[in-house]
């Protein structure tokens, strides 16, 4: 391996880091300073970060350097630094989902994501911001103003993680988490020529996970490459007794995979129903392009029909706002966070409504008021009780798609980043970014982003998803590694060091 | 098509508690109407007789040892909570005034 040199520390992948701290060429504390360096030299114009942890983070740091130097076994990914979605709780470091209702508020307690990655040593640089409650597909419903494009500060970076996806873009850090409900981590992957994975539902635990929805909900790793994103995901993932719908099996063994990364003979499936019409041109483009190497690499492309995957937008637009409605009833304004209104004569409902009136922005509130229309009787049957059977539907889509092929794969989002402000008061708009992600959180298999090329109309990333079974994560990683070889082959280099200077 | 009125909307919001202006009545009523359209197609293909899924990895009767375990830190709790009293969370009166 060549020297890392400490003016591009930064850029580095997390592997390469890795190895460096591992061969004593540097320390976590030069590791992580250089992201804190660089976080001050572009955060002002990116503003992917929320709240920069900067003391703790160059504390544990240097914990791990002095670990380090006793000889002691550490883990792949110890010193390496990481930014943390906004969602996740981290104990007395401020958690406000992008919301100002949270503003302020610092848990008293640990998410199990943020627990294991302090177990593997890793570096937690601070917060990211998102979609208020991970609501939206822009990052432009942040109550904190929005986060930029690295490839284009005009134009939106993802969302509902657009922070966390801008900051592996950026520069600012070369691991990051995401959540994932509707494709909260996969369409800013796409969107900013990043790498992002949803596990399998229950692959990684919900413990400290400020819900959005609950059955649709996923953490997942964010990264610049396949393989840094398979040894976050092996980090964060596995059994978790404090949350019951954690899978109690064995995680796939996805660095494996990502080294393996070989697709002979595999059956990939083009799902017909995830492309064409309504989808960009340069979207397309490079989406087959993408398909005409998997099939030069020695897999065996086929077409794959699943019919109801049309009403998954629909479906999604019921159930999510439907336990989201009941989800958001915790902020209260009683326990913790705002509190509007409380005069000493005003009753506690009074003071619930203003403050949620005044805490809550303009997507969350809509999404209530949906939720709370879905489940009201008189509506509950024709609407959200529909809305499950149209996930039965889907799941079945998926099983018999997954008889016929390994994995499926569609681009990740039917455009590539939009510009700020074009849709933000235009939910219907805005829903559509996500058409092609939703059937999996609906269905609770697993799917990954990578980048796939630059759209030639405009000049931005295009994200390819590939989706496997539920508990074969490990197939993404295999898929996912071996076409992104062979595009960095193509290329001679990785697409992300196309992204312009900040 | 699905019109969702003014006064559902401040019937929906009085039940989700939040307090909108007149101007964000008006606004939603519009959106939601067009939202509540776009989604009822879910009752095209779902008419039929299928099972519903609540959860989509089904996991049933999770159990763990019964032992005790240390809760949440009192004192920071205390400090995040909006109003806080003789070691309790103080809340707005609860009963109205009639």
């Amino acid at each position: 391996m060549a020297p890392v040199m400490d003016g591009d520390l930064a850029r580095q992948d997390a592997a390469t880091m890795a190895a460096a701290m591992q061969g004593g060429e540097v320390t976590s504390v030069e590791v992580t300073q250089a992201c804190l360096d660089r976080i001050d030299a572009v955060d002002g114009q990116v503003h992917a970060f929320l709240h920069v942890d900067r003391d703790a983070a160059l504390e544990t740091a240097r914990g791990i350097d002095e670990l380090r130097s006793t000889g002691a076994a550490l883990g792949p990914l110890a010193g390496v630094p990481l930014a943390l979605k906004d969602v996740l709780t981290m104990n007395g470091v401020p958690t406000t989902c992008g919301s100002r209702i949270l503003e302020g508020w610092r848990p008293p307690y640990d998410s199990t994501v943020v627990e294991r990655l302090r177990d593997a040593g890793v570096v937690i640089l601070g917060k990211t911001n998102m979609d208020e409650f991970a609501m939206g597909s822009s990052t432009e419903h942040s109550a904190y103003g929005p986060t930029r494009n690295p490839w284009d500060l005009e134009r939106i970076p993802g969302g509902s993680g657009g922070g966390s996806a801008a900051a592996l873009a950026a520069f600012e850090a070369p691991l990051a988490i995401g959540t994932d409900t509707g494709g909260s981590i996969r369409q800013p992957a796409a969107v900013t020529g990043t790498v992002g994975v949803k596990p399998t539902y229950g692959g990684v635990s919900r413990y400290g996970l400020v819900a959005l929805a609950s059955s649709l909900d996923q953490a997942g790793p964010c990264a610049r490459t396949v393989m840094d994103a398979a040894l976050l995901h092996a980090v964060i993932a596995g059994h978790d007794p404090r949350d019951s719908t954690s899978i109690d099996a064995p995680v796939p063994d996805v660095v494996a995979a990502a080294k393996n990364a070989d697709v002979r003979g595999m059956r990939i499936g083009l799902v017909r129903e995830l492309g064409g019409e309504g989808y960009q041109e340069g979207v397309r483009q490079r989406f087959d392009e993408a398909v005409a190497i998997l099939g030069d690499l020695g897999a065996d492309v086929v077409e794959v029909s699943c019919p109801n995957f049309e009403y998954a937008l629909a479906a999604y637009y019921l159930i999510l706002p439907s336990e989201a409605s009941s989800n958001l009833a915790r902020f209260d304004g009683m326990r913790y966070g705002m509190r509007v209104g409380d005069d000493g004569q005003a009753s506690v409902e009074e003071v619930m409504s203003q403050t949620r009136e005044a805490g809550f922005g303009s997507e969350v509130k809509r999404r209530i008021m949906l939720g709370t229309y879905a489940l009201s009787s008189g509506y509950y049957d024709a609407y959200y009780g529909q809305a499950q059977k149209v996930r039965t539907l889907i799941t079945r889509d998926f099983a018999a798609a997954f008889d016929q092929a390994d994995v499926l794969i569609s681009p990740t989002a039917p455009t590539t980043a939009f510009r700020i402000g074009e849709k933000v008061d235009d939910p219907l708009a805005m829903y559509l970014n996500d058409i092609a992600t939703i059937p999996v959180n609906l269905a609770g298999n697993c799917a990954m982003s990578i980048p796939i090329g630059l759209a030639p109309e405009d000049g931005l990333p295009v994200g390819l998803q590939i989706m496997a079974p539920a508990l074969a994560d490990d197939r993404l990683y295999r898929v996912g590694a071996a076409l992104e070889q062979a595009l960095v082959d193509k290329w001679g280099h990785e697409l992300i060091e196309e992204v312009p200077a900040l | 098509m699905a019109q969702i009125s003014r006064e559902e909307v401040q019937h929906l919001a009085h039940l989700a508690r939040l307090e909108l202006t007149e101007e964000e009545t008006a606004h939603y009523a519009d959106q939601l109407s067009a939202i509540v359209e776009a989604v009822a197609r879910v009752s095209d293909v779902a008419a039929q007789d299928i099972p519903p899924t609540s959860h989509p990895i089904p996991i049933t009767n999770v159990y763990r040892e019964d032992v005790a375990k240390p809760g949440l830190d009192r004192a920071e709790l205390a400090a995040a909570a909006p109003s806080w009293e003789d070691d309790r969370f103080k809340v707005p009166r609860i009963l109205g005034e009639d």
